[in-house]
């Protein structure tokens, strides 16, 4: 990790840290080694009785032929859902930079959507893709494709996709335009002068200094893909028609919150928690490398 | 009067107050939103005012499964309330934990609350009854699924009346699709509708132990010849455009308001919605059909919705309350308010017997059909109800394993095995945590 | 600005009234939806103004009762939702902030445990554990609480990362140039870093503030109190109908009035961008 001249003091560094350590250890680790707990036990709702089952809800997990499938749905859901976004967010932001006139109205119109409450976000989506009712599916009909979410697979994926895409649009925009914005205006100046055009600049020049928020950005989305979408889904498809939008997330929540079956939504989190850990350790060791600081 | 006596008065009317004040808080936690959770406010209101003794004290939870969740969230942490709704598949799960829940026949009898379970609509109190006829929660609001059928529709096609049976549904729809409808019927819920209640309404067992009723140790049936054979029939059908699925839940109805199908099948509370939504259409209602190849004269259907579940872990005090207001709820005129402002179904005679004399029935045709539907017979064994734990995820894997039917990815045989399978997997996770 | 391309200007605004009115649409269903009797939400989606105009706004603001089954009328749920925002936005800023310039700017024991420790918290988000925190909230007694509310939710790693990748891009001769004038770690963090931050803390302003604001599912499981809840729950109550009609149109004009808080601060922190703008531009 490259890293800027260090300050020296014994005592200072443990006093910054100290309040989000604490919390994150009360609220998040304690919490996670009950949830590795529980993944060894099999339990009833309540707590009444429990019996220790070794690995046996993981065992149960790896042979259901469904839960498998369910790697392959999270990651193509994910990884949509993280491209897409980031593209969409990236191109907004790139132009919405080269405007000073109007430049708050537009800002304040790409932020409004993420203001909507996910619930009542859910709703609305759910009606304009609803193969009735849905606006979305006469402008489908035009185009001769017979939109019918219940059923086809494909679709109720597109739809989660579009939805989830949607929330997270305004998200990273916010942070690209942050992040080009502190691109000293210099560099552009000297780089027009030289005859480059607005597009080759933003490739030269703007991408490459906004790496570290890409990164950052790239992070982010993929765990909100990943873990923030269940909502979504639960409310757009309950992971069907079948099991074609039921991801590793969604599962947990279903089986866990909705479900009341602590064993196996509790193996699921920790399968979730080394695949995570793993994934972490890939990014930071590889991609951030190649990030320029 | 002298300063004596009035400071006197004084000081007894302060403690008069002070004893209204203290009165015993019981908490109520329940699922319903919108104009419901008012009406829930209301009657909570009323028995507050009606009595001095106690206070309840009605909290919205969320959605069946947060507020179910919540309670057990809360029972862990040992602050679970009095009283919580708890949505008919939790109903397994509540009756399991028996340190937890307190059931209402010991309830009333603990408290010396007047009770006679024979009071009650046993087609309704069934469902959250032991099998030895002891009832564990009481009942709040409870619907059954019915036909509702677009009556502008079946003039146009010249169709005199509502068909009863699943062959007279085949034919009707396809005289409906002749006059230039799209699709003949939908469903809601299909689990409850076309798995659990197909086997009620033609008396059918979908698992043993009497639908599990009887012990944990049961296995699912829904994969026989019945069942099949209905589901089979139902796929063909969605390929001719008789049948249109239209989602899970109750998320089909747009295809019965934009009058694409002719008909569906829903919850019977779902009537005063219906009509709202189809402003200037005639809707008729009508009892589910049944497969005249496997009964003459079909049985009751099985309700839904959710019942009221008094825990464990408070004062005698709070339970009195408690028991008062059960007593409370099931009067004849609240229950029969209840019933009229909601279309859920009463559940005491007295209270279906009460909206008849006030003519209820008559102002409002198509009202009454869920009523008779559920009472015209007596309940089998394999029309009480179902009790299975587990039960939300096994309604998961049911949706799951129909729509790769619908879909045409799978036999109705094959879709059928594969629920039962994985549905037995449910059960048997769930009879290990019960000991 | 450094282009004088009118042409490229205009395509500019194109491509972005493109991606408002894609991104708009669904919010422009909810302001149409308002203008609508219930009923037409049934058989299709409207797309342009209804003739109620202005009359469901007036009948949520006037009647409360009509509107939530809490009985607390729709200001004080804004109030409630008001103070659990502003107290996890602030609280999750400054111990991010703290935190990002601990792991950055010293070097210590622990350091990378420490780092890995919060940004393991960007898993597991707070429904899949809910059960087990919960259970820790009421140990705590913090159940029908304000510090209930908010505590748990203010840690999160977002904040601290970001922070973190901003701070390492901070040129080493900044940091020098300070440590030359004499500035010890603390002067340099507020005369020098804060500054600094400032697109970057608008920004996570933004949308710390939405998220706060947007909590659902965690006051609803912590509060038994009515005089706890929040604009979001009191929408989410209005849709939790089980049989029966929803009323999308006064959820709809809820919704909005509910989007009104987070866009005012989106439009008060566009200063913090804005002003970036304009200094480098002279």
């Amino acid at each position: 990790m490259s890293s800027p001249v260090i300050f020296k003091n014994r005592y200072l560094p443990y006093a910054l840290i100290a309040p989000q350590l604490l919390i994150t250890i009360v609220f998040f680790i304690l919490p996670a080694g009950q949830a590795i707990f529980q993944s060894a036990q099999l339990e009833d709702a309540f707590g009444l009785s429990r019996e220790f089952v070794g690995l046996e809800n993981f065992i149960n997990l790896f042979n259901d032929s469904y839960y498998l499938e369910s790697f392959f749905t999270t990651l193509k859901f994910s990884v949509s859902v993280a491209v897409l976004a980031l593209v969409c967010a990236l191109i907004l932001s790139a132009f919405a930079e080269h405007i000073v006139r109007g430049a708050t109205f537009y800002r304040t119109f790409l932020i409004w959507p993420y203001a909507v409450a996910p619930v009542v976000a859910g709703s609305l989506w759910l009606f304009l893709f609803d193969p009735s009712i849905g606006v979305v599916t006469d402008m489908l009909e035009w185009f001769g494709i017979n939109w019918n979410p219940t059923l086809n697979g494909d679709h109720a994926m597109w739809m989660v996709i579009i939805t989830s895409t949607w929330k997270q649009i305004s998200y990273n925009f916010l942070f690209f335009l942050a992040a080009l914005q502190s691109v000293p205006k210099s560099l552009h100046e000297a780089a027009a002068i030289d005859g480059s055009g607005p597009i080759k600049r933003f490739i030269t020049i703007s991408f490459p200094l906004i790496s570290p928020t890409s990164f950052f950005l790239l992070v982010i989305n993929f765990v909100y893909a990943f873990f923030d979408t269940f909502a979504v889904i639960h409310a757009m498809t309950q992971g069907g028609p079948g099991n074609s939008t039921s991801t590793l997330v969604y599962k947990v929540y279903n089986d866990g919150f909705i479900g009341l079956d602590l064993g196996s939504s509790a193996a699921q989190s920790v399968i979730l928690m080394v695949l995570v850990a793993l994934l972490t350790v890939f990014q930071f060791k590889y991609v951030e490398k190649k990030v320029a600081y | 009067m002298s300063i004596k006596h009035l400071s006197a008065v004084a000081v007894a009317s302060a403690l008069l107050s002070h004893s209204v004040q203290a009165k015993t808080e019981v908490e109520w936690w329940h699922a319903m939103g919108g104009a419901l959770g008012q009406k829930v406010n209301e009657i909570a209101a009323d028995f507050n005012a009606g009595q001095s003794e106690y206070e309840i004290k009605p909290v919205y939870k969320g959605s069946y499964a947060e507020t179910m969740t919540s309670a057990i969230a809360a029972f862990r942490a040992k602050q679970q309330p009095a009283i919580v709704q708890v949505f008919e598949v939790g109903t397994a799960t509540m009756m399991g934990a028996k340190q937890v829940i307190y059931p209402v026949h010991e309830l009333m009898e603990d408290t010396k609350e007047p009770f006679d379970s024979g009071h009650y609509l046993s087609a309704v109190t069934g469902y959250y009854t032991t099998s030895d006829g002891k009832m564990v929660s009481m009942p709040f609001n409870s619907s059954t699924p019915v036909l509702y059928y677009n009556k502008d529709m079946f003039k146009k096609a010249g169709i005199e009346s509502a068909p009863k049976t699943w062959k007279e549904m085949e034919q009707v729809s396809k005289q409906l699709i002749a006059s230039g409808a799209q699709c003949g019927f939908s469903t809601t819920w299909q689990s409850w509708t076309q798995i659990e209640n197909f086997g009620a309404r033609n008396n059918v067992a979908m698992a043993s132990n009497n639908n599990g009723f009887d012990g944990f140790d049961s296995e699912f049936q829904f994969n026989r010849e019945p069942f099949v054979k209905h589901i089979e029939r139902l796929q063909k059908w969605s390929e001719s455009g008789i049948f249109k699925y239209g989602g899970r839940q109750s998320s089909g109805m747009p295809l019965f308001y934009t009058q694409e199908c002719a008909m569906t099948m829903g919850s019977s509370a779902g009537l005063s919605g219906i009509q709202e939504s189809m402003a200037g259409v005639d809707v008729g209602v009508a009892e589910l059909p049944y497969d005249d190849t496997l009964i003459m004269k079909p049985q009751n259907t099985i309700i839904g919705g959710a019942s009221l579940w008094a825990l464990r872990g408070h004062d005698s005090e709070q339970y009195k309350g408690v028991a008062q207001f059960f007593s409370y709820l099931s009067s004849a005129e609240v229950q029969a308010d209840w019933h009229q402002f909601t279309g859920y179904l009463p559940i005491t005679t007295e209270a279906y017997e009460l909206t008849q004399k006030e003519g209820f029935y008559d102002q409002n045709p198509g009202t009454d059909i869920a009523v008779l539907q559920m009472t015209s017979v007596e309940p089998t064994a394999n029309s009480k109800g179902v009790r299975f734990g587990n039960f939300l995820q096994v309604r998961d894997i049911i949706n799951q394993e129909l729509e790769a039917v619908w879909a045409g990815n799978k036999s109705a045989k094959q879709g059928l095995d594969d629920a039962v399978r994985l549905g037995n997997q449910q059960l048997r996770r769930f009879e290990r945590t019960q000991k | 600005m450094v282009e004088r391309r009118p042409l490229f200007r205009i395509f500019c605004h194109v491509i972005l009234v493109l991606g408002i009115v894609s991104i708009a649409l669904p919010v422009w269903v909810a302001v149409v939806a308002t203008t609508h009797e219930n009923s037409a939400f049934s058989t299709s989606t409207p797309l342009w103004f209804g003739d109620l105009g202005f009359s469901v706004f007036r009948d949520l603001l006037s009647n409360e009762s009509t509107f939530n089954n809490s009985s607390l009328p729709i200001t004080d749920m804004l109030f409630n939702s008001m103070i659990m925002a502003l107290a996890i936005t602030v609280g999750k800023l400054s111990i991010s902030i703290m935190s990002a310039y601990a792991v950055v700017f010293f070097r210590f024991p622990g350091r990378m445990l420490a780092f890995w420790m919060i940004f393991f918290t960007l898993m597991l988000p707070v429904e899949v554990r809910i059960i087990p925190t919960f259970e820790i909230v009421t140990n705590l007694n913090m159940l029908n609480s304000f510090s209930g509310l908010t505590i748990p939710l203010i840690a999160s790693a977002t904040a601290t990362f970001l922070f973190r990748q901003f701070f390492l891009t901070v040129p080493r001769e900044l940091v020098e140039a300070a440590r030359i004038d004499g500035a010890g770690p603390i002067r340099f963090f507020f005369d020098i870093l804060l500054p600094l931050s400032r697109t970057n803390i608008a920004a996570l302003f933004v949308i710390t503030f939405i998220y706060g604001w947007n909590q659902y599912l965690w006051p609803l499981l912590i509060t038994t109190d009515a005089q706890y809840y929040t604009i979001v729950m009191g929408i989410k109550q209005m849709l939790g109908v089980t049989d029966g009609i929803i009323e999308w149109n006064k959820i709809m004009a809820t919704t909005i009035i509910a989007m009104l808080p987070p866009v005012i601060v989106v439009i008060a922190m566009q200063k913090a961008f804005v002003k970036g703008l304009v200094d480098s531009e002279k």
